[in-house]
């Protein structure tokens, strides 16, 4: 294959009608992502992690912005296989065992670079990485960008903006959870069952957001 | 013995959800109806059966440096398999299930019972652990349907239960995310009282 035909096969649109930049929808994309569709608050993706991790504000931190940086690595992985490999070969039935391939030699392959080129950036994030193979949210945004036959680019910019959607919520909660500390919480509810039920109210207001965007 | 206790134990002392907590992203998803809970709780635990036998079977041979890659692979199969099955022969199911059957791949739970159990019990404890797991993971979730569909729409299994006075005006928030969450966190406040009260007797 020449590099202008895998340049056209990549920029090319899965169903070829909305062809090219569309800016509105791009921002239809980020805002829904990160607010309408909140991969937490609204998809339930990535709950563990949610909950594991967001005990600190600065763990939340790292763990969001590995989760940002994963997820859009694993888009242009799993677009490029769906789009290239498995759609041209008719094996699209592949495609749970392929995209879960990916993401995980991705995340190794991450931590093997970080730890090589950058040791300072491998101890901030270097824990969350293994634990982002099993975050269904790197799968799902994957997932959801096929079935919403997105282009590559905008495949990148909703893996992004779920990130960021994620980042949010990990954020908003480990403030929440710090002031939880001190709170006076029954004892039967201590622990997991108060924090549930704070990202149940977070989540009303999050439900705030529905039809922002279209 | 063994073989009844590695069975029973998934069910209530060490039940996925309630007690360990883990497998939560499509057991808040799919809880939205009874129905959708019983689907998806089938589809875990067939998943959940034929991936800790294979990974008992293979126990000797996988090398353990290899092994998380391997059963990834492993459950990716089964949920390939799962997906294709459900789309052919229950369409309407697949479709309300949606992204969640692909996802079954990254449930903590199934990954968990290979590492933490089938990986080194034999072939017939780990279909036991399985099939008591994956018991305790769909009880759990229609637990929570239960709540959610009698709240939200005012039927269980689809039949109407609190007639059409209360669904002309049901409590809406149930059966969206929020509900999911709030529901969940007081059933496992009660759990954790029902806990202490058996550990204050003992």
């Amino acid at each position: 294959m020449n590099p202008t035909v895998l340049l056209s096969a990549l920029l090319a649109t899965p169903d070829s009608g909305s062809q090219g930049f569309d800016l509105g929808k791009m921002m239809a994309i980020i805002i829904a992502s990160i607010f309408v569709n909140n991969f937490v608050l609204a998809r339930f993706l990535g709950i563990c992690p949610f909950l594991g991790v967001s005990k600190e504000l600065d763990s939340a931190i790292g763990m969001g912005a590995a989760v940002i940086f994963v997820m859009a690595l694993a888009t242009l992985g799993s677009w490029a296989a769906y789009h290239l490999l498995l759609v041209p070969m008719g094996l699209t039935y592949l495609s749970t065992i392929a995209f879960i391939l990916i993401i995980a030699s991705l995340v190794q392959l991450v931590e093997m670079i970080l730890q090589k080129f950058s040791p300072a950036l491998y101890s901030a994030l270097g824990i969350f990485l293994p634990l982002i193979t099993t975050n269904c949210a790197i799968l799902g945004v994957a997932v959801l960008n096929i079935d919403e036959k997105y282009t590559l680019g905008y495949s990148l910019v909703n893996a992004i903006a779920a990130g960021i959607g994620f980042t949010l919520a990990l954020i908003l909660m480990a403030g929440l959870r710090q002031r939880l500390e001190l709170a006076d919480v029954p004892p039967a509810m201590k622990g997991k069952p108060v924090a549930f039920l704070v990202a149940g109210i977070m989540s009303i207001a999050f439900l705030g957001f529905a039809g922002l965007g279209g | 013995m063994s073989l009844i206790k590695d069975f029973t134990k998934g069910i209530y002392r060490e039940n996925p959800v309630f007690r360990l907590v883990l497998g939560m992203c499509p057991f808040l998803a799919v809880t939205t109806s009874v129905e959708n809970a019983l689907g998806m709780g089938a589809a875990a635990t067939f998943v959940l059966i034929c991936s800790n036998f294979l990974v008992s079977l293979f126990r000797n041979i996988i090398p353990s440096k290899v092994r998380i890659p391997c059963y990834i692979v492993i459950i990716a199969t089964f949920v390939t398999l799962v997906d294709m099955v459900m789309n052919a022969y229950l369409p309407d199911l697949h479709r309300s299930l949606g992204i969640f059957i692909p996802l079954i791949v990254v449930n903590c739970i199934i990954l968990g019972r290979a590492e933490g159990f089938a990986n080194r019990h034999p072939v017939l404890n780990s279909i036991a652990d399985a099939v008591g797991m994956g018991i305790g993971f769909t009880l759990a979730m229609v637990i929570l349907a239960s709540f959610r569909e009698l709240l939200g729409n005012g039927t269980l299994l689809n039949i109407n239960v609190l007639g059409s006075a209360y669904q002309n005006q049901p409590l809406l928030i149930a059966i969206l995310a929020p509900g999911a969450f709030i529901l969940l966190s007081f059933i496992l406040g009660f759990f954790n009282i029902l806990e202490k009260r058996k550990g204050g007797r003992q």
